[in-house]
């Protein structure tokens, strides 16, 4: 993987292994994030994708390896501690409050008042008009901010969590399996979002198991397998094929092509 | 706002037109409390003679703020997503203490209100501690306190003055006053009015403002109706909590207050099964008994819906049996309301 020097890299994990008991959930894994780039993360279920997204998070600490945010080495003690160095993390199912309208998701925990003592009170109008105008910047043309965020399709609330980590100053935004749950044109309308994300200037942590989501945004990837890191490519490296053949397996899928293969048709 | 690009479009899109106001009507959570508000009086108009009566409405006003004192923070708790199984018989809590702590430890009564106040309090706060830093439902957690209470307000009764209520504070210092406070008589165009309506107005007007106008009243809807996302971006979900059960206390304190100075002695088993009726009073106002959703207008309404018919019922001279009936058939209406509404803000498209 070749590094441009003179750029310090927002987040940088380095060797970082982490260990529940005897279980080994990460090891040796390496990851560069720079500010404009989209690094993305691949592997099956239980591939380890999550625990390196609580590493980054501020879930968990790593056992060993080092983590450094802006080339500053760190141990992360808390998900408030990441969020005040500006890693904002988005999950695939925390992201809103259903019932609660679109505004009021955009805003909690950091809503905007006016006023003093007692007359303290949120500054609505304000608040409604960026949110407003933050979700057009994104390319999303809300028609009514006070609607329900339920109402919105999955694609547009995890772009609506987006929209609010990129407003409240991240500098990397990480992303759980953003495309998951969604359909083919959500998934685009949501990869279209990351890569303005990405154009804001913000370094993107992309954890998916879709190597065509992967491939059509990302700058480097990260493959994971049981917990070990089995292949780090730049762009330049790499092709969808081959990208794709290593996902689904590479030569385990040829195994498994066998072995259906040499069974009788029932 | 610096963030705002000169193309930026104005809030009101062209698109909104087209949402009919009967529309925005059918998405407030009060909807169905207010029709169903309009059509008890009516009802009540056409076919109980007296109803109408100045006299009669200031009455079924008094009956209203009794419940709407307690159902309105209630309803914010339930926003909130929980549940106060405790909160009937700690009204009869607050006005024991009040009454007792008066009557054996000091001359006026005023410290027993105070003493009171604070001992009320910190039995929410011991709801909410105990909520929140264990693991079962509040449906459970209260009962427990419902238990315990009610055990206390009785044992401690009868240990103190030998018989199941409290002895009389009549006499005592402070009582006219705090009884002007808590239990006075105002007069308005010759009718007479109770100040427990008053105290009902304010603290429908206060939690309205806090629930829509302060970062606590986003916070409360966010507990309620997603407690996970809500500690994601920050929220002090514990300390939300906590707040509301004390929230139900000062209620409860209100209540008890009342109580004691309008009837100048405690009995000590009152209270049992009124908390029911505060949490009906919240569904039928619109609170989502999951949470995150409702309004303190609403369980006010509901509130009043339960006054109107309470008293409804005496003045056409019907048997009050049927009270009970017609309060179940409302509580099934408001809750198959509330389910289509749920069902449609959380729909996706």
């Amino acid at each position: 993987m070749t590094e441009t020097a003179e750029r310090t890299a927002l987040v940088e994990l380095d060797g970082v292994s982490k260990y529940y008991g005897n279980i080994r959930a990460l090891e040796d894994v390496s990851l560069v994030v720079h500010a404009g780039e989209i690094s993305c993360v691949l592997g099956d279920n239980g591939a380890g994708k999550s625990t390196l997204i609580k590493i980054i998070a501020g879930l968990h600490k790593h056992d060993s390896g080092s983590f450094s945010i802006e080339g500053e080495q760190t141990r992360l003690a808390n998900p408030r501690e990441s969020l005040d160095r500006g890693i904002a993390t988005v999950y695939q199912d925390l992201a809103v409050v259903p019932l609660m309208p679109v505004w009021r998701n955009f805003f909690l925990g950091s809503e905007l008042t006016k006023g003093s003592g007692p007359f303290k009170r949120l500054d609505v109008d304000l608040m409604r008009r960026t949110t407003h105008a933050e979700l057009l910047r994104m390319g999303i043309d809300l028609r009514d901010v006070d609607q329900p965020i339920g109402t919105l399709s999955g694609g547009e609330r995890q772009c609506v969590a987006i929209a609010r980590a990129v407003y409240f100053g991240a500098k990397v935004l990480v992303l759980d399996e953003p495309t998951a749950a969604l359909g083919v044109k959500q998934s685009g309308v949501v990869l279209k979002y990351v890569a303005a994300a990405r154009d804001a200037g913000l370094g993107v942590v992309l954890i998916t198991h879709n190597p065509h989501h992967a491939y059509l945004v990302g700058n480097r990837f990260v493959l994971l397998k049981r917990g070990a890191m089995f292949g780090s490519y730049a762009r330049d490296e790499i092709t969808l094929d081959e990208l794709t053949r290593q996902m689904a397996g590479g030569s385990e899928l040829d195994d498994l092509r066998h072995e259906l293969e040499g069974r009788d048709a029932p | 706002m610096s963030a705002a690009a000169p193309g930026t479009p104005p809030l009101t899109d062209e698109r909104l037109l087209k949402t009919s106001p009967l529309r925005k009507l059918m998405g407030r959570p009060e909807l169905g409390s207010v029709v169903g508000a309009v059509a008890v009086f009516l009802f009540f108009a056409i076919f109980a003679d007296s109803f109408l009566r100045a006299s009669s409405l200031a009455t079924v006003l008094y009956a209203s703020s009794t419940i709407g004192i307690m159902a309105v923070p209630v309803a914010l708790l339930m926003i909130g997503g929980e549940f106060d199984l405790s909160a009937g018989v700690m009204v009869t809590t607050s006005a024991l203490i009040s009454s007792m702590f008066s009557y054996q430890m000091t001359a006026n009564v005023w410290v027993g209100v105070g003493v009171s106040l604070l001992l009320t309090l910190a039995i929410g706060v011991f709801n909410g501690v105990m909520l929140t830093r264990t693991d079962p439902p509040s449906f459970i957690i209260t009962l427990g306190t419902f238990l315990m209470l009610t055990g206390m307000n009785l044992g401690f009764t009868k240990l103190i003055s030998g018989t199941v209520s409290t002895k009389s504070i009549s006499d005592m210092e402070g009582f006219s006053s705090a009884k002007d406070v808590f239990a006075s008589t105002l007069t308005i165009g010759g009718v007479d009015f109770k100040i427990t309506i008053l105290w009902w107005l304010a603290l429908i007007v206060v939690a309205t403002w806090i629930l829509l106008r302060t970062r606590v009243g986003n916070w409360i809807y966010a507990v309620g109706g997603g407690e996970d996302a809500a500690r994601a971006v920050g929220v002090p979900v514990n300390k939300t909590k906590i707040g509301l059960y004390m929230g139900v206390a000062f209620g409860a304190w209100i209540s008890g207050q009342h109580l004691l100075f309008s009837f100048d002695v405690v009995q000590s088993g009152e209270g049992v099964g009124n908390e029911l009726i505060y949490i009906i009073a919240a569904v039928i106002g619109g609170c989502l008994i999951t949470g995150g959703y409702g309004s303190a207008v609403g369980a006010a309404i509901g509130a009043l819906i339960f006054g109107m018919t309470s008293k409804g019922i005496v003045f056409a001279e019907w048997n009050p049996d049927w009270f009970k009936f017609f309060l179940g058939a409302m509580l099934l209406l408001a809750t198959l309301l509330n389910a289509w509404v749920r069902k449609r803000a959380e729909a996706t498209k």
